[in-house]
């Protein structure tokens, strides 16, 4: 059908988009670089210090970038289609909560990073596990149980937050409030994350069609033959694990997860539809790109300050949504 | 048109089902065999949808066996299933937006592979299915801007494109006017007849049941049930019982019409 062309054309757009936003993010900066430098760094033929900026600064940043705000989206995504509201996010089942526990009480101690990473991981994976236990309590694990457990763990750990926070000293606090907003200067090595995020598109994609049915509701879902309670136990370990990767090399990074999917539905909505199998690899496309851009402009746009990263996202996320959602015809 | 011998589609055998320990349908022995329509009647709560529910195989019996073709649900799996029994559900929800044809193309999705993309002769069969129910030409619409009776139809052109064997309709006249309530039914006795499809269809007009539905079970709440040929089982005297409410047979030549006192 020449719509799926159309479509499979977008798609082909995003993923270009996303290759110009992580060139753009490698040559922009403090020590900026032409287009022919930029390739001779990338391929090592020159070893001055712009080989040491891109290969070890900018590159491993611009990856982790995309790749959390992929696993975002894609999070988002799925999360949307779980809890049947086109207002879930990535966050609303409290696994951002959680993380932001783990890692604020990391740095409120002033531990190593890597005891950071390994709170706010620990804490996401609790948080997940504690939704999950007490909204199956009674097995019937409805998704109005699920979404009030989920809000009601997250605004506790906003509570255990905010506590540390106004028992933080002066020192640790501009730290802390930067991870909660989202910062991408200490995302460390981004393959961990690429490598989730590639192999958790490969898990989703040959369930893309019977997710699509699930969105429209369980019991024609289910009467078209989709394992329904297994499918939702899967969407639910694996939105929880990308939110958990993303959010523990990035910080909490709002509205990627909430906007993106709705974006993308929005621009592919003559040719596709609510098709998952084009749905969830754009979202990532563009969850990746949207990052990488908003990271490049924190960095650069009042530099040698940075910015937190989880304000840009908002800043172009919001007017380009509105803009979107106003153009879309009643 | 070649001539199909009947087949059972779905056999029952000492069927109970429950809600909340309160068993509403006891003992049930029922036989659907390709070509036959039958109407299951019954007050609020009886237990029709429930019942409807477990034939499908989307909730265990309390007590008994099913048999879909011959063999258990668990024994086809679920997609196998998909592809020889469809439900037409009572409410349709909407949460995200769509087409109207992407709507009726979701029925192929037990036919196709996972890799599988809907193809032109899935196309064919939707767009099909769709001027079957009358809604030709709105193959591009939002599905929410459909009214509530469009939207029943299209439900209905969804399951046709799913292409089953045994069709469990959910108050499948809910919302449609009076010329697609007939138009409905007329399509229901159509497909049984040419296709040797089962059709099991919860009604609350018992006249359209007496008219279109070969068969009638009704459903008393407490667990008994009566079941047998509409014009049998229909009358004046078990319909007043099962609504609770006195009803009085009419007729005009050989046509037999209920009307409540």
């Amino acid at each position: 059908m020449p719509n799926r062309r159309r479509a499979l054309l977008i798609l082909l757009l995003l993923a270009l988009a996303a290759l110009v936003s992580v060139a753009a993010s490698l040559a922009v900066g403090s020590v900026p670089l032409g287009p022919a430098e930029l390739l001779q760094a990338l391929t090592g033929q020159d070893k001055g210090i712009a080989f040491e900026v891109v290969r070890s600064l900018r590159l491993p940043r611009a990856l982790a970038g995309f790749a959390c705000g992929g696993l975002l989206a894609l999070a988002g995504a799925l999360m949307q289609v779980l809890l049947k509201n086109p207002l879930a996010d990535p966050y609303v089942l409290g696994v951002s909560g959680g993380a932001s526990v783990g890692a604020l009480f990391a740095m409120l101690f002033g531990l190593p990073l890597f005891v950071l990473h390994l709170g706010a991981f620990a804490g996401a994976l609790i948080s997940m596990l504690l939704v999950f236990g007490l909204a199956h309590g009674d097995g019937s694990w409805t998704q109005t149980r699920l979404l009030l457990t989920g809000v009601i763990v997250a605004a506790g750990a906003g509570a255990l937050v905010a506590l540390m926070l106004s028992v933080a000293p002066e020192q640790q606090l501009r730290g802390m409030l930067f991870w909660l907003m989202g910062d991408l200067s200490q995302a460390g090595s981004p393959w961990p994350a690429l490598t989730v995020l590639a192999l958790g598109l490969a898990a989703v994609l040959p369930f893309a069609r019977d997710l699509g049915l699930l969105a429209r509701g369980e019991l024609p879902a289910q009467a078209l033959g989709v394992p329904v309670a297994r499918l939702r136990l899967m969407i639910y370990v694996l939105a929880s694990l990308f939110t958990a990767v993303a959010v523990n090399s990035a910080g909490s990074i709002g509205f990627i997860g909430l906007i993106v999917p709705h974006m993308v539905r929005l621009v592919m909505r003559a040719s596709a539809g609510n098709d998952q199998r084009l749905l969830l690899p754009a979202s990532v496309l563009a969850g990746g790109t949207l990052l990488v851009v908003a990271d490049t402009l924190a960095r650069s746009l009042i530099a040698p300050q940075q910015l937190p990263v989880g304000v840009l996202t908002a800043l172009i996320g919001v007017p380009a949504f509105l803009y979107l959602l106003s153009r879309q015809p009643r | 048109m070649k001539t199909i011998t009947p087949t059972t589609l779905l056999r029952t055998r000492g069927l109970d089902v429950a809600v909340d320990g309160r068993t509403l349908v006891r003992g049930l022995d029922l036989t659907i065999e390709g070509g036959d329509t039958l109407a299951i009647l019954g007050r609020n709560g009886s237990g029709k949808t429930t019942l409807l529910h477990t034939l499908a195989g989307l909730r265990p019996p309390s007590n008994g066996v099913i048999e879909l073709c011959g063999k258990p649900y668990a024994t086809h799996g679920p997609r196998a299933a998909a592809r020889l029994r469809g439900l037409l559900a009572q409410a349709q929800t909407d949460a995200f937006p769509a087409s109207v044809l992407e709507t009726a193309l979701i029925g192929r999705h037990p036919h196709l592979g996972r890799w599988a993309w809907e193809g032109l002769a899935d196309e064919h069969i939707a767009r099909d299915a769709l001027t079957a129910v009358g809604l030709e030409g709105l193959e591009n619409r939002e599905v929410h801007t459909l009214s509530g009776g469009e939207r029943q139809r299209l439900g209905i052109a969804t399951l046709l494109t799913q292409l089953p064997l045994l069709y469990l309709l959910d108050e499948p006249l809910a919302h449609l006017d009076l010329a697609h309530q007939i138009a409905m039914l007329e399509l229901a006795r159509r497909y049984a007849a040419e296709c040797q499809a089962g059709f099991v269809i919860v009604l609350h007009d018992m006249n359209l049941a007496l008219r279109y539905c070969r068969r009638a079970l009704l459903l008393f709440g407490d667990g008994r049930w009566q079941e047998g040929p509409s014009a049998e089982v229909l009358t004046a005297k078990s319909l007043s019982e099962l609504y609770g409410h006195p009803l009085r047979e009419l007729c005009d030549g050989d046509s037999r019409y209920f009307i409540a006192v």
